[in-house]
C-alpha cells in the first residue's frame, strides 16, 4: 500500500467529484444556462460588435463554469453523508478541497473552450497570443474554482441554499468585472469596485490575448489573479476547518 | 499486550455543552472492544476524534502507536472506519465505491479488485456489482459501507453502530463479518446499541454516561458487579393477588408485574425460591412457571446509566 499523497489525494477526490458532479443539474444550470442566457440577453436587440464581445463572454464562462462545481461538491456531500465518510480516509482536508478545485479547474477549462472556438470561428474574433489566452485560462480556472469551494464553507443542509448564495454573489461580480462594460468605460467607482474582482483581470488577460488593448499592466493582472487563488484556497481551507465542528 | 488505541484525558465541547470529559482507556490489540452508552452520552464524539475527524479539546489518541493529532494521515491509514449514519456514494456503483476507496489508501489496482470482488460475494452483493448504491436497501447500503472499510485489510476497525436498523439476516451477516475479522487479528472497536451484540461480541466493554466513563470491563464483571439484580421469574396459575405481600419476601429487592408474570431482583434466588413455594402453599397457589437468570448486560447498561 502506497502513503496517501496530498496531490495524489486530491486528484483521486478530482476523479471522483468529475464521475458524480460534473452533470448535476446544479451544475449545469448555475455553471452553463445561466450564463449563456445572461449572454443571450445582454446581446440580444443591441446594436454591438460580437467579435468585441467575445473576451468578456469567454471569461465569464470560464468564471460561471469553474466556480458552479465547488459550491456543489461538499453541501451534497454532507446532504447525502458521504461527507464523514471521506474525513475518515488518510485524505487530508487541503487534499479534499484541493480535489474539489481541481474537478472545478477541469469543468472550467474544457467548457470555456467552446466560446473560443465559436468566437474565433463563427464571429471572426482574431486571436493574437494563443499562449496569453491559455495561460489566462489555466490561471482564472484555478482561481474561480477556489472562490467556488469557499463559496461551498457555510454549512447548511441542504445543497440548494449554497447554490443560490453562490448564484447571488457571483452574478454582481460579473456586472462589475468589465464583462459587459470595458473598464474604460466605466465610472470611477465602478473600476474602484471592479478592482476587488479576480475576474476583472481575467478579463483584462483575455482582451490582451484576443486583440490587444489591456486596461492593466499584464504581470499585474496575473499576480494577482494567481494571488486570489492562494487567498481564496487560504480562506475556504480555514473556514471549512471551523465548520467540522459544526458539521458533527 | 500491545495496545491498538490509546486515549488519554479526551475532552471536547462544544460551546457550553461538555461533550466528553476527560476520558481515559485503551484497546488492546486482537480484541474486540465494545463502548456503549444512552443517546448523546458522548460514544460518537469519542469515535469522531478517535478517528481523527473532530479535534479534541484537550487530551491525546494513539491508534496503533501514532498520534492521531499529530500525523492523522498516517494513522487513518491504519483504520478502517464504518461512521455512523454514513453512505456509499449513491451516484457509484458498489464496485466504484470500493475502487474509489481502494484508490484512496493506496491500494494496487490488482489488489484492491481482487478483494472488491471476494468481499462483494462474501456480503452477497456480487450480482449488483454494477448498479447504482442509491437503488440499494439499508441493509445492502451497510453491507457495503462494512466492505469499504475492510477493503484495505486495516488492522483496525471502528465500527459506529453497524447494524443499526439492519433485519435479522443482514445485521447476522455483518456480525459474522466482525466475528471473522477479529480471528485474523483485527482488533475492533464497536459502538452500539444492542446488548445481546455487544455481549456475544466484545472481549471487554466501556460505557460512558454524560461524557464519563462509567465502567470498563469484561461483559462477565460487569454482570458480577449488579449481582443483586439476578432476577426469578414466576408464573402461577392465577393472579397472585396483593403482590405487596410478595414484595415482603425475604431477599427480594423489587419487583415487577407484567402480563400474569411475576419478576422478583435479588442477590439470593435460592432463598427467594424457597420463600416463593412456601407462598404458594399457603396461598394454595401452583406454580406455572418458575425459572431464574443472571443480570444481563441490558442490566448493567440500565444501572450504570441511570
Amino acid at each position: 500500500m502506497r502513503r496517501t499523497t496530498l496531490w495524489y489525494g486530491s486528484l483521486v477526490v478530482a476523479e471522483k467529484n468529475m464521475r458524480i458532479y460534473y452533470l448535476k443539474a446544479p451544475v449545469l444550470i448555475f455553471g452553463i444556462i445561466l450564463p449563456f442566457f445572461l449572454c443571450l440577453a445582454f446581446v440580444m436587440g443591441r446594436d454591438i460588435s460580437l467579435s468585441s464581445f467575445v473576451p468578456g463572454v469567454v471569461g465569464m464562462t470560464l468564471f460561471f463554469t469553474s466556480s458552479s462545481v465547488g459550491p456543489l461538491v461538499t453541501p451534497w456531500e454532507r446532504n447525502a453523508r458521504t461527507y464523514e465518510r471521506l474525513l475518515s480516509t488518510p485524505l487530508s482536508l487541503s487534499a479534499i478541497l484541493l480535489g474539489d478545485v481541481i474537478s472545478g479547474f477541469i469543468y472550467g477549462l474544457a467548457i470555456s473552450f467552446l466560446p473560443v472556438v465559436l468566437g474565433v470561428t463563427i464571429f471572426g474574433c482574431g486571436l493574437d497570443n494563443v499562449s496569453l489566452l491559455l495561460g489566462g485560462i489555466v490561471v482564472g480556472a484555478f482561481s474561480f474554482a477556489a472562490l467556488g469551494v469557499l463559496l461551498s464553507a457555510p454549512h447548511t443542509g441542504a445543497p440548494s441554499h449554497i447554490m443560490m448564495l453562490s448564484a447571488l454573489i457571483r452574478f454582481p461580480i460579473v456586472f462589475l468585472s468589465g464583462v459587459f462594460v470595458p473598464l474604460e468605460k466605466m465610472g470611477q467607482t465602478g473600476r474602484m469596485i471592479a478592482l476587488f474582482s479576480p475576474l476583472t483581470y481575467v478579463v483584462d488577460i483575455m482582451r490582451e490575448a484576443f486583440h490587444g488593448g489591456s486596461y492593466y499592466p499584464l504581470g499585474m493582472d496575473f499576480l494577482l489573479v494567481v494571488a486570489y487563488f492562494f487567498g481564496l484556497f487560504y480562506v475556504a481551507l480555514h473556514l471549512h476547518r471551523r465548520g467540522l465542528t459544526k458539521s458533527f | 499486550m500491545e495496545k491498538a488505541v490509546v486515549a488519554e484525558g479526551l475532552r471536547k465541547s462544544f460551546g457550553t455543552v461538555v461533550a466528553i470529559d476527560r476520558i481515559s482507556f485503551w484497546v488492546n490489540s486482537g480484541e474486540v472492544f465494545g463502548f456503549l452508552g444512552p443517546n448523546g452520552a458522548g460514544k460518537t464524539t469519542t469515535v469522531r476524534i478517535l478517528t481523527g475527524i473532530l479535534k479534541q479539546d484537550s487530551g491525546r489518541v494513539l491508534v496503533m502507536g501514532v498520534d492521531v493529532l499529530r500525523e492523522p494521515t498516517r494513522a487513518k491509514q491504519s483504520m478502517g472506519v464504518v461512521p455512523e449514519q454514513a453512505n456509499a456514494y449513491g451516484d457509484l456503483s458498489p464496485w466504484q465505491n470500493l475502487m474509489l476507496m481502494g484508490k484512496i489508501y493506496g491500494v494496487s489496482k490488482r489488489l484492491r479488485e481482487r478483494r472488491a470482488e471476494q468481499l462483494l460475494s462474501v456480503l452477497e452483493l456480487l450480482d449488483r456489482r454494477d448498479d447504482k448504491v442509491r437503488e440499494f436497501s439499508r441493509g445492502m447500503k451497510q453491507k457495503l459501507l462494512f466492505a469499504i472499510a475492510v477493503l484495505h485489510a486495516p488492522p483496525l476497525l471502528f465500527l459506529d453502530e453497524p447494524t443499526s436498523g439492519l433485519d435479522v439476516q443482514s445485521a447476522r451477516l455483518i456480525r459474522q463479518m466482525i466475528d471473522q475479522e477479529n480471528r485474523r487479528g483485527t482488533t475492533v472497536f464497536l459502538t452500539t446499541h444492542n446488548m445481546d451484540e455487544a455481549s456475544r461480541l466484545c472481549h471487554r466493554i466501556g460505557i460512558i454516561r454524560r461524557g464519563d466513563l462509567v465502567a470498563i470491563d469484561t461483559p462477565e464483571q460487569l454482570r458480577k458487579a449488579i449481582e443483586e439484580r439476578q432476577l426469578v421469574e414466576v408464573k402461577f396459575n392465577r393472579e397472585p393477588g396483593d403482590t405487596g405481600n410478595l414484595r415482603k419476601l425475604q431477599g427480594v429487592g423489587r419487583l415487577e408485574v407484567a402480563g400474569g408474570i411475576v419478576r422478583l431482583f435479588t442477590e439470593t434466588p435460592d432463598s427467594v425460591i424457597r420463600e416463593l413455594v412456601a407462598y404458594a402453599q399457603k396461598n394454595g397457589l401452583e406454580f406455572v412457571s418458575l425459572n431464574t437468570s443472571p443480570p444481563t448486560l441490558e442490566d448493567v447498561f440500565v444501572e450504570l446509566t441511570k
